[in-house]
């Protein structure tokens, strides 16, 4: 075992688990936006695929990385859009439409490529890591902190503006003031709506990245399902974390931590483990946590609930 | 035509589909004075005022407003020109402190809030003018009602009113507490404001308003200066005939006990202490009362009693069996009926009709099933027997229950669980959010059932619904009876302080009439 955990192993497991961390991050800070304003977008697994592939298709057909990034936003964008109309707007189901922009998500994306890519098979080219000159080139820090892509380094940025946006804008204000007690905010004299759109927009938008992460930072191909459960994942986070957006970045670390952790204990033949329990390890982390973590007072007191007027 | 007064409310209609809540009211409010709205509940004072104050817009009408028509798209506008209400449900948002509760919806969206230093400061130097005790840095859900309502009141003088309307502002709080709002509202008259104050409390109109409107099927029907008219003048114009005020009680001597329950202590749903080690005894032929200010563990005691929240410790002994620990199917099955403090929740299904709500407890037992089927019949006849005895307005049996009014869930909730002929009756808030008209009836009922033996416990937040009918009531305080005061209305200073927690200065009181009576 002792060849196992040794300082190398530990600095690649920390910069994979950074990296990993990252989709993880946009999207669940995202979701920390939605649901603070009372909307339980639980399709943001199917607005990651919609970014993820967006942002493919972009660079396959541009070449330009900035481009791609900005297409999953704008593709995120638009399912947000979308999701807002009817849960917003018309009011329907929260769980049910979100349901069905997973569909929508897995079904359009796994059509497009079919019809576009499929038989040409090529990658793109993926975010370069930015090496800081001196920092990357340190031992141990440098492998694990240093030599990540600036989709990486972008979550620090996200976790910043999101504090910075919730707490100290009037912005921030009025949408914790909207999943909490909507009618107050309403004879305030403010828009539900409004804010609830913004919040899902702004939601759905991370979550696109999110996935631009995986196609354009992560592996350099579009697969069908490329998601695979990140988005369900990011809604645990999301409880995990209280509704925090700090709490959002530490927690889609830890979770990144059980994939590094699963990926390089894969690579270790003297763990006589299947590599399928391996894999099982960041779902089955997410169940643990949900069980082990149950509190009525942080959570959005309207999460969920359609606000009518009147 | 005299002067224009101060506010003015024509011929204000409002539908709300096909439900009509405002009839053509016409309001005139003059400057400076202390107006109370009197009225039922559904009278449509709460609409009008909504109304006034920008939430709703009126279907017809118009608002005259220091002499100019006044046209409100919004809230904020209303606040623009400078009126402002104090909702019954407070407008403020539990998870904000009280200084960001202040600055929402105000400025641009996009602004970086920098300045709550000055908003804090403001805020403190309003408290202290109005003498009402707001911390700016508290957070909203760690106030308590009397606070909060503090908040929502300094709120709506923070951004600056002449018209302060306030929809039942006594509704939460102690005496003592309302008295000293009583007081602010007087103060805030001499600072040149005015106020309408909805209230369906005839007490506190005689004593603190200058003038009064009563609202009945959504119109004014009366206006007249307090000094003018007297407490049965303004019920029977609420209620458009002649109503008891005091109901007659026949004496009954109490026989022996019935519930016992000793040193019982339980938890809320979040685990805190909510009842700590009480101790009581109800006799046949007796009615109890629990006052309290609301959320002093009287909810979680009524839940303890029916088995629907596990006991910490302690005993309850119904007819000398224990029955804590029993679940709640078990005490179903005892002779105790419950009369639970939010129907909606707990004592009726809504969308269901009369006669499955009739056999809610009882669609397992004979005659209402046999051999697992339903049967209809007799459910449908017995449904019909309780709204003719208690005088339920339905159609039908087979009307959902959600059709009805307030006041005529109230009075088949209470028929059907009499009907059970139950030795103990539990009763939470018998008469919240019903009619003049309801109350009574359900208030009679509940003496009746007391002339024949039945020993009863009533948990109200109302005191004169205890005073009306109780023979002794105990106040409840953080989880404790602090004392047992008899239904006197001359005892309403004791039982305030009381339900204040302030058990030296009610005793210091008692002593005091004592040696006074002696």
């Amino acid at each position: 075992m002792d060849d196992i955990v040794t300082l190398g192993f530990i600095a690649t497991t920390l910069g994979a688990t950074w990296r990993l961390a990252a989709p993880l991050v946009y999207a669940s800070i995202g979701e920390v936006f939605s649901e603070r304003a009372g909307v339980l977008n639980i399709g943001i697994e199917g607005v990651m695929l919609v970014g993820a592939f967006a942002g493919f298709a972009t660079v396959f057909w541009t070449g330009s990385l900035a481009l791609g990034l900005l297409m999953a936003v704008a593709g995120g964008a638009l399912m947000g859009l979308l999701f807002g109309l009817f849960t917003i707007t018309i009011k329907a189901d929260q769980i049910v439409v979100g349901a069905a922009m997973n569909l929508l998500g897995l079904g359009l994306t796994a059509f497009l490529y079919r019809t576009y890519f499929v038989s040409t098979g090529r990658g793109v080219e993926i975010a370069p890591s930015l090496n800081l000159p001196g920092l990357s080139d340190l031992p141990f820090v440098g492998e694990a902190f240093f030599r990540h892509n600036i989709l990486v380094y972008g979550t620090l940025l996200v976790v910043i503006a999101a504090v910075f946006i919730l707490h100290r804008t009037s912005f921030g204000l009025t949408l914790r003031a909207v999943g909490e007690h909507p009618k107050a905010v309403d004879i305030a004299g403010r828009s539900v709506a409004l804010y609830r759109y913004g919040a899902v927009l702004i939601g759905c938008s991370l979550a696109g990245l999110g996935g631009a992460y995986l196609t354009l930072g992560h592996s350099n191909q579009f697969v069908e399902g490329i998601a695979s459960g990140r988005g369900f994942i990011a809604l645990a986070v999301v409880v995990f974390a209280r509704w925090s957006p700090i709490g959002a970045f530490f927690v889609s670390l830890l979770f990144g931590l059980f994939y590094a952790l699963q990926l390089q204990l894969q690579a270790q033949p003297a763990l006589h483990i299947p590599y399928q329990a391996l894999q099982a390890l960041p779902y089955v982390m997410t169940i643990a946590a949900l069980i082990l973590v149950r509190n009525r007072v942080d959570t959005p007191s309207m999460l969920g609930v359609p606000y009518r007027k009147g | 035509m005299g002067a224009t007064p101060f506010l003015r409310m024509e011929n204000i209609h409002k539908r709300f589909g096909p439900v009509i809540a405002s009839a053509g009211v016409n309001l005139e409010v003059e400057e400076k004075e202390i107006h109370a709205l009197l009225g039922e509940n559904g009278a449509g004072k709460s609409v009008l005022m909504n109304i006034l104050c920008g939430v709703l817009s009126p279907t017809e009408g118009q608002i005259v407003f220091k002499g100019s028509p006044l046209r409100l798209g919004s809230p904020r506008e209303a606040i623009r020109h400078r009126i402002g209400m104090v909702h019954q449900h407070f407008m403020v948002v539990p998870n904000l402190t009280v200084a960001e509760n202040y600055v929402l919806g105000h400025g641009s969206p996009l602004r970086v809030i920098r300045d709550m230093k000055q908003v804090s400061t403001r805020i403190r130097e309003l408290s202290h003018r109005y003498g009402l005790d707001v911390r700016p840095d508290a957070r909203i859900h760690d106030l308590s009602v009397g606070e909060q309502q503090r908040v929502e009141i300094l709120k709506v003088l923070y951004h600056g009113v002449d018209l302060l309307i306030l929809d039942e502002p006594t509704a939460v709080l102690t005496p003592q507490e309302a008295d000293r709002l009583l007081a602010l509202l007087r103060d805030l008259v001499a600072d040149g404001k005015t106020v309408i104050f909805i209230s369906h409390k005839l007490d506190e109109v005689m004593r603190v308003s200058d003038r009064v409107s009563v609202m009945r099927d959504g119109k004014v029907v009366f206006t007249t200066r307090t000094a003018e008219t007297n407490p049965r003048e303004l019920a029977r114009m609420m209620v458009g005939r002649d109503v008891l005020m005091d109901l007659p009680r026949a004496q009954t001597s109490p026989g022996r006990v019935v519930l016992a329950v000793e040193n019982l202590s339980c938890n809320n749903e979040l685990g805190l202490p909510a009842v700590r080690g009480v101790s009581f005894e109800v006799r046949q032929g007796e009615i109890v009362g629990v006052a309290g200010v609301s959320g002093n563990g009287q909810s979680e005691l009524a839940l303890a009693l029916v088995g629907l929240l596990p006991a910490a410790s302690g005993s309850i002994r119904l007819n000398g069996e224990e029955i804590c620990g029993l679940t709640s199917s078990e005490i179903n099955h005892r002779p105790l009926s419950h009369i639970p403090e939010d129907r909606h929740k707990m004592g009726i299904v809504l969308p269901l009709p009369l006669t499955e709500n009739v056999i809610l407890q009882r669609y397992d037992q004979a005659p209402f099933s046999s051999r697992g089927m339903l049967r209809f019949g007799e459910i449908t006849e017995h449904t019909r027997d309780l709204i003719r005895r208690f005088k339920v307005k339905a159609s039908h049996p087979g009307e959902a229950i959600q059709n009805l009014s307030g006041g005529n869930q109230q009075k088949l909730v209470v028929a059907r669980e009499l009907a059970r002929n139950p030795d103990f009756l539990l009763i939470n808030q018998l008469t919240r959010g019903i009619d003049i008209g309801a109350t009574e009836l359900v208030m009679q009922e509940v003496l009746k059932q007391k002339e024949k033996g039945k020993a009863i416990l009533l948990i109200s937040t109302e005191l004169e619904e205890l005073f009306a009918i109780c023979d002794r009531i105990l106040v409840m305080f953080e989880g404790q009876f602090l004392g047992e005061v008899p239904p006197d209305r001359a005892r309403l200073e004791e039982i305030g302080l009381l339900m204040a927690g302030n058990r030296e200065e009610a005793q210091r009181l008692h002593n005091r009439a004592g040696a006074i009576e002696a």
